[in-house]
């Protein structure tokens, strides 16, 4: 009995450990993609970016994070004060949950679970309830419009995204992601973006939408609502929102790697399957965030709308009924 | 198993008694989801890995979000809402004596009784789900699918109703537009400096 014990104890904190293993290289990188974020920005803009605090600027993540920490949390009067706090918190936890079955290769995954897919997607789409809870528990009206319009354009978006997931399962004949990944196996012309471009794109897009990444970033809206659902948080409650946000940003482009871009492999025979090459396409990924941040104006509500409905959702169910016909003709090896 | 069991039915429960005593309609909407979750879990226990998901999906992710949407912006005066609380309550009464009779009737039937949990499936949750709706009853599946979307349609030709009378653009009308429709060039003689008017 007690050596029963022993081991679910000890389980426990094997699994820990893993969990650490994955959290505390996310939010360093999370940190760094602030810095890098501000960089490139900063170069497609003729500056130079942060440059004064250590090495290039390479400290000033750090600097920032510190000065937050400092930072006095002021709650907003007359507000609900457990929501208040409770909101950033529902925010950040899907966040890194949703990390729990994204494998890094073949065999290093937290939890290989047969449905990694939908865990994925069911996770993403709960993150919204941080954004409402803030507009609401914030007692503020610029809060709660942010929070309004996060909510209808996050809900409009998902619909997009789980098509384009529907792709996807579609070609690999699974929910695993690990399964998904080695569908794509045996160079470049085998990834699912061939087969699925139209899906790629519609997934990205919505992916910046999802992640309220300019220029879908009318929640928080500096020009006319100032900063949204988030504008009575201050010090680390604030910097939890900024962190979750930039933590769904690599999810997004995790996923986006795994399923379109074939994960861990390589696009040549030549050279071997590793690691990098996962976080090579998750940079390439992110890259294009921070360059869609820096080209594009922000768009206006209904066009957002629009979009959402009245053209990402009829192309994804076109091109999924598409792929369904291709599967019965002579041509389906494409299509896997 | 049988200490997460009573842990998530636990929280049902008290999050499910939380969404009627709670007098903060939001926190009501909040708790719901709670309650939504921890039914998830439970079925996560029985090995339903999909349905699992698939509440927690489309209930927390989708429904839910747009109930508290209406919710936040209601203004609801509870004073009012209490007001006739003695003059509905027999009727209410009797309706919750008939629905705890139905089901002691239900849960004592012996099919109940001898049900016995089928976790013995040989593929994943999924592909069984797939291969009952999609294969063996898809015609009764697609005709409930479009019952459905008859329903949509009626949702939304509700909000429809009366005359258009707000202006709307339209995306198509707006790309087609050229630059003369917008601006007229007009040649002026200029004014030669010094040689204007005097008032």
């Amino acid at each position: 009995m007690n050596i029963e014990w022993l081991d679910i104890v000890l389980e426990s904190f094997w699994i820990l450990f893993k969990i650490l293993l994955i959290v505390i290289p996310l939010m360093i990188s999370v940190a760094y993609l602030t810095f890098f974020e501000r960089k490139v920005i900063g170069y497609m803009q003729g500056r130079i970016g942060p440059n004064r605090v250590g090495f290039y600027g390479l400290l000033q993540p750090i600097a920032d994070a510190i000065k937050l920490m400092f930072k006095e949390i002021i709650t907003p009067n007359k507000s609900n004060k457990t929501l208040f706090f409770l909101a950033p918190i529902l925010t950040i936890a899907p966040a890194f949950a949703a990390w729990a079955v994204i494998p890094f290769n073949a065999e290093l995954v937290l939890a290989d679970i047969n449905a990694g897919l939908l865990y994925v997607l069911a996770m993403t789409s709960i993150a919204v309830y941080g954004v409402i809870i803030a507009g609401w528990a914030s007692n503020s009206k610029y809060a709660f419009l942010g929070s309004l319009r996060s909510a209808a354009q996050i809900v409009s978006y998902e619909i997009a995204m789980g098509f384009t997931l529907v792709g996807v399962l579609m070609c690999a004949n699974s929910l695993n992601l690990g399964d998904i990944v080695e569908g794509q196996k045996g160079g470049l012309l085998q990834w699912y973006i061939w087969p699925l471009f139209p899906l790629l794109i519609i997934y990205f897009i919505s992916a910046v939408a999802e992640t309220n990444r300019a220029p879908f970033d009318v929640a928080e809206g500096e020009s006319e609502i100032v900063a949204g659902f988030h504008v009575e948080y201050s010090g680390m409650a604030f910097a939890v929102f900024f962190l979750a946000e930039y933590a769904n940003m690599i999810l997004v482009s995790m996923l986006a790697a795994l399923m379109f871009l074939g994960g861990w492999l390589s696009p040549v025979s030549f050279l071997p399957d590793g690691i990098l090459w996962l976080f090579f396409k998750v940079g390439i990924c992110l890259f294009f965030f921070l360059w869609f941040r820096a080209t594009f104006p922000r768009y206006r509500y209904d066009q957002i709308m629009r979009l959402g409905w009245k053209v990402f959702i009829p192309i994804t169910l076109v091109w999924i009924i598409f792929v369904g016909f291709m599967m019965q003709t002579p041509y389906k090896g494409m299509f896997h | 198993m049988e200490f997460l069991f009573y842990f998530f039915s636990a929280v049902l429960i008290f999050s499910a008694l939380k969404v009627i005593t709670s007098r903060n309609p939001v926190l009501s909407a909040l708790f719901l989801v709670l309650s939504f979750f921890s039914a998830g879990g439970i079925w996560l226990l029985l090995e339903a890995e999909f349905l699992a998901i698939a509440l927690v999906l489309v209930y927390v992710g989708a429904v839910m979000v747009l109930f508290l949407f209406v919710v936040m912006m209601l203004d609801i005066n509870l004073d009012r809402l209490k007001e006739g609380f003695w003059d509905y309550m027999p009727v209410a009464s009797i309706v919750a004596l008939i629905m705890l009779l139905e089901m002691i009737l239900v849960l004592n039937h012996s099919y109940f009784k001898d049900m016995k949990v089928n976790n013995a499936l040989s593929t994943s949750n999924t592909e069984a789900l797939g291969q009952v709706l999609y294969t063996d009853y898809v015609f009764p599946f697609e005709i409930a699918s479009i019952i459905l979307l008859v329903a949509i349609v009626a949702a939304i030709l509700l909000t429809l109703r009366g005359m258009k009378t707000h202006k709307s653009i339209n995306p198509a009308d707006q790309i087609k537009v050229q630059r003369n429709q917008r601006i007229k060039m007009i040649k002026m003689k200029s004014v030669e400096l010094g040689k204007q008017k005097k008032r």
